[in-house]
C-alpha cells in the first residue's frame, strides 16, 4: 500500500488531481462493500467469576448495519451494471458471513485473515482493510466503497472514514438515499443525514459511502444465488497476500490504543426503594408512587407543576 | 486476565507509557465546539465541563477549537465556550466552513493539532463528529476511543476512557498510550451540562483555512431541515416515559403517551419494541438508541438490559414498574413498584394529573 498518511500535502488532494481513469475502458461499476462478522449481541452473556465474554454458543451473523450497505451497493450494480465484491477481515469462519452475502447476491467474496490483524483497533482494521482494498483496485480501480454505519460489536463508526482517509475517497457518511449516480462524469449525489436534518452532497467518484440504518430493504437472494454461494470460491488472502509489507500497522502491534480494563457493569450500592402494592387498588398505588417520589425528591414536585403550568 | 488466547488484547494490560520524543511537547485539553446551521451542539458544553476536570487534574489549559463561517453563530459559540470553562480558543473562521465537509473540517482540524500539538482532543459523538473524529485520528494515525462514557486521568497522565463494548455487556478503559494527542467521542447526554459562567473569558488564536473553494471535492447543494425534531427532545427532555414489551400489545403504548403528555414529558420504547416496529427507531433508548439524562424517568414493562441501563443512568431519579421482581432495572432504579404496567399506567397518570391541579389550585 503506498502510504498516503506521510506525505507533505494534504491526502485528499491526491484525489482530487488523480488522473481519470478513461470512461470507456468501464464496464459498469467496480463496488466493494466491507462487512463484518459480528456475534450476535441479544445473545453475549458475560462470565459472572471471570468478566469475560462467554463466546460457546453464540451465534455469528453479518453486522446488520453492513447489510443496508450490500443492498445499497447491489440495487446499483443492478442499475449500472458491474460488480459488488465483499470484503472482510476475520478468523477464517468469517467465511460464513462471506458466503451469506454472496447468497444475497454478492458477486465476489474475499476474506483477508491472519494472525498478524489479531487484536486490531479501528486504525490497524482500516489499514488493513485499505491494504486489500489497493491491492483489489490493481485488477480494476475501485468506484464505490461501502460499509454499514457501524457495527454492533464495536460500535465506533471509525473505520469506514478510515479507509477513506487513507485511500483518498471522498467520504459520505450517514447517507440514507442516493439520489443520483453518473457514471460519464463520475458524480454522484447523496443525502446525509446530519443533526436537525439532511444535506444534500454532491461528490465524485470515487468515494465511500456509509449507508444508515432503515433506508432500504434487503433483497432475499435467488435460489441461483444460493446455491452458486455454497460452492464459489472464496478468495482468501493473508497479510503477504493483501499486499502488507509492515506487519507492525497490523493487529495490536499496529493498534494505538490500548484495552486496560474490562469489567462489567457494577449494581448500583443503594437497591432500588420499593412501592408497597399489595392489597392496593390501582388508584392507591398511583398515589403511594406519587407520595415515596414527592417524598424522595420534593424539588420534583415543583419541577414537574412548572412543567405543567409551562 | 487469564484468557489471552481469546483476547489477545489482554496480554497489553500491563504496558507502560514510552512517550516518543516527538510527542512530548504535546499539552493541553482541546474540546471540539460543534457547530451546525449556526448552532452550537450542546454536547461540546458538555464536554468542556468535563475537559475542565480533566485540564484542572493535570494542570494545564482548556481550549476550545471554534471552525465555522465568519458570522454572529461563530462569534457567540467562542463567547460561549469561554463561559463554559475554556480558557484559550483556536479558531478558524472561513466561509468554507459555513456548512459540514469532511475534507475542510478535516484540515483545519489536523493543521491545527499540529501546529499547537494538544496531548487530548474530544469529540462530541454526533454524525459531524464522528465523520471527523474518524478523519482526524487516520490522518494523525493516533488512538481514537468511540463513545466513551467516562474520561479520568490516570496515575501516568494518560488518558483513561471508558467505553460500553458488545453492546454495553462490558465496559473496557481505552489509553492511548504513546500517541498524541488522545482522543475521545461522548455521546451527547452521557456528561452533565455545566453553569455556564457568563464573566469567564480567555485568549483567542487564529488559524487560517488556506483552501479555495475548488480545492473541494464535495458540495453541500441543500440543507433539509427535519420537520420534526423528536430525537433531540428526547436526549434532552426533564421528564422522559418509557414502555417496553411488558406493554405486550402496541397499542398499550397509547398509555406511555398518556402520562408523558399529563407530564409534558417525551416518550420512548426499549429497543424490543423498536425491533417490532411498534415505534421508530428515533424514540429508541439505550446504548444504540438515545441516551437521556431527564430529572425523573419512568420505565413501564421495560427488563432493564444492560444496553438500556447505560442510555439511562444519567437520570436523577428513575422508577421502574414491572411485574418481575427480579427484574434488572430494579438493580438501578431508584424507585420500585412490582406491578403491571398495564393498570400502574392509568393509575399514575390520574394520580399525577389530581395532584398537579390541586397543586395548581392551591398557589
Amino acid at each position: 500500500m503506498s502510504e498516503k498518511l506521510h506525505e507533505p500535502d494534504f491526502p485528499a488532494a491526491e484525489a482530487i488531481d488523480a488522473p481519470e481513469e478513461p470512461v470507456e475502458t468501464r464496464t459498469g461499476l467496480n463496488i466493494v462493500v466491507c462487512i463484518k462478522q459480528v456475534p450476535d449481541s441479544a445473545q453475549i452473556r458475560v462470565h459472572p467469576v471471570t468478566n469475560t465474554i462467554m463466546r460457546q454458543g453464540v451465534p455469528t451473523i453479518i453486522n446488520p448495519y453492513d447489510l443496508f450497505a450490500l443492498e445499497e451497493a447491489m440495487r446499483l450494480r443492478d442499475d449500472y451494471g458491474g460488480t459488488v465484491t465483499v470484503l472482510t477481515m476475520g478468523p477464517p469462519m468469517a467465511e460464513d458471513a462471506l458466503r451469506r452475502a454472496l447468497g444475497l447476491g454478492a458477486d465476489k467474496a474475499v476474506l483477508i485473515t491472519d494472525r498478524r490483524f489479531a487484536g486490531s483497533d479501528t486504525l490497524a482494521t482500516s489499514f488493513a482493510l485499505t491494504s486489500a482494498l489497493t491491492k483489489l483496485a490493481e485488477e480494476a480501480p475501485i468506484d464505490i466503497v461501502f460499509t454499514g454505519k457501524q457495527t454492533i460489536d464495536g460500535d465506533t463508526a471509525q473505520v469506514g472514514p478510515g479507509i477513506a482517509r487513507r485511500m483518498g475517497l471522498n467520504q459520505l457518511t450517514y447517507v440514507s438515499a442516493i439520489d443520483s449516480l453518473e457514471t460519464e462524469a463520475a458524480t454522484i449525489t447523496v443525502r446525509r443525514r446530519s443533526e436537525g436534518g439532511v444535506q444534500v452532497l454532491q461528490s465524485k467518484l470515487p468515494c465511500l459511502i456509509t449507508m444508515l440504518e432503515d433506508t432500504n430493504h434487503l433483497r432475499r437472494g435467488t435460489l441461483q444465488d444460493m446455491l452458486r454461494a455454497a460452492r464459489a470460491p472464496l478468495t482468501v488472502w493473508s497479510a503477504d497476500d493483501a499486499g502488507i509489507e509492515d506487519p507492525m500497522k497490523c493487529g495490536l502491534r499496529g493498534s494505538p490504543t490500548v484495552v486496560k480494563r474490562v469489567f462489567a457493569p457494577q449494581p448500583r450500592a443503594e437497591k432500588a426503594e420499593m412501592v408497597a402494592v399489595e392489597g392496593k387498588t390501582p388508584a392507591q398505588i398511583g398515589d403511594a408512587i406519587l407520595d415515596v417520589l414527592f417524598a424522595k425528591s420534593p424539588k420534583l414536585e415543583a419541577d414537574v407543576s412548572a412543567k405543567i403550568t409551562a | 486476565m487469564a484468557q489471552a488466547p481469546q483476547n489477545p488484547a489482554s496480554s497489553r494490560a500491563a504496558m507502560q507509557m514510552q512517550l516518543a520524543e516527538k510527542f512530548k511537547s504535546y499539552k493541553h485539553v482541546w474540546v471540539f465546539v460543534e457547530i451546525e446551521r449556526g448552532k452550537v451542539h450542546p454536547v461540546s458544553w458538555e464536554l468542556m465541563g468535563e475537559g475542565r476536570k480533566l485540564a484542572d487534574d493535570l494542570g494545564v489549559d482548556l481550549c476550545g477549537v471554534v471552525l465555522g463561517p465568519r458570522d454572529e453563530g461563530t462569534k457567540q459559540a467562542i463567547k460561549e465556550a469561554y463561559h463554559y470553562g475554556a480558557d484559550v480558543c483556536y479558531i478558524c473562521e472561513d466561509p468554507l466552513l459555513a456548512d459540514y465537509r469532511n475534507e475542510p473540517y478535516t484540515r483545519a482540524m489536523t493543521d491545527l493539532v499540529n501546529k499547537y500539538q494538544p496531548e487530548i482532543l474530544l469529540l462530541g459523538a454526533t454524525p459531524l463528529g464522528r465523520d471527523l473524529a474518524g478523519s482526524v485520528a487516520t490522518t494523525l494515525q493516533t488512538g481514537l476511543t468511540a463513545d466513551s462514557t467516562e474520561l479520568k486521568i490516570a496515575d501516568d497522565k494518560s488518558l483513561a476512557a471508558t467505553r460500553p463494548t458488545f453492546g454495553g455487556t462490558l465496559l473496557c478503559t481505552i489509553h492511548t498510550l504513546n500517541h498524541r494527542p488522545q482522543m475521545a467521542t461522548v455521546r451527547p447526554r452521557v456528561m452533565a451540562m455545566p453553569e455556564p459562567d457568563t464573566s469567564r473569558s480567555g485568549r483567542m488564536v487564529w488559524h487560517s483555512l488556506r483552501m479555495k473553494e475548488d480545492d473541494i471535492v464535495t458540495k453541500v447543494l441543500e440543507f433539509v431541515s427535519d420537520a420534526q425534531v423528536e430525537k433531540a427532545n428526547l436526549a434532552y427532555a426533564d421528564i422522559v416515559v418509557a414502555g417496553g414489551m411488558g406493554l405486550q400489545q402496541p397499542q398499550n403504548l397509547a398509555l406511555v403517551q398518556r402520562l408523558a403528555a399529563v407530564l409534558g414529558a417525551e416518550w420512548g420504547v426499549s429497543r424490543p419494541l423498536v425491533q417490532k416496529g411498534w415505534a421508530p427507531a428515533e424514540r429508541q433508548i439505550g446504548q444504540t438508541g438515545n441516551t437521556i439524562r431527564p430529572k425523573l424517568y419512568i420505565a413501564a414493562g421495560i427488563s432493564g438490559a444492560i444496553q438500556h441501563r447505560v442510555g439511562v443512568e444519567g437520570a436523577d431519579l428513575i422508577i421502574a414498574i414491572n411485574t418481575d421482581p427480579e427484574a434488572k432495572i430494579f438493580e438501578f432504579a431508584h424507585l420500585g413498584v412490582v406491578a403491571d404496567a398495564l393498570t400502574v399506567l392509568p393509575a399514575l397518570t390520574d394520580a399525577f394529573a389530581r395532584r398537579l391541579s390541586a397543586r395548581a389550585m392551591a398557589s
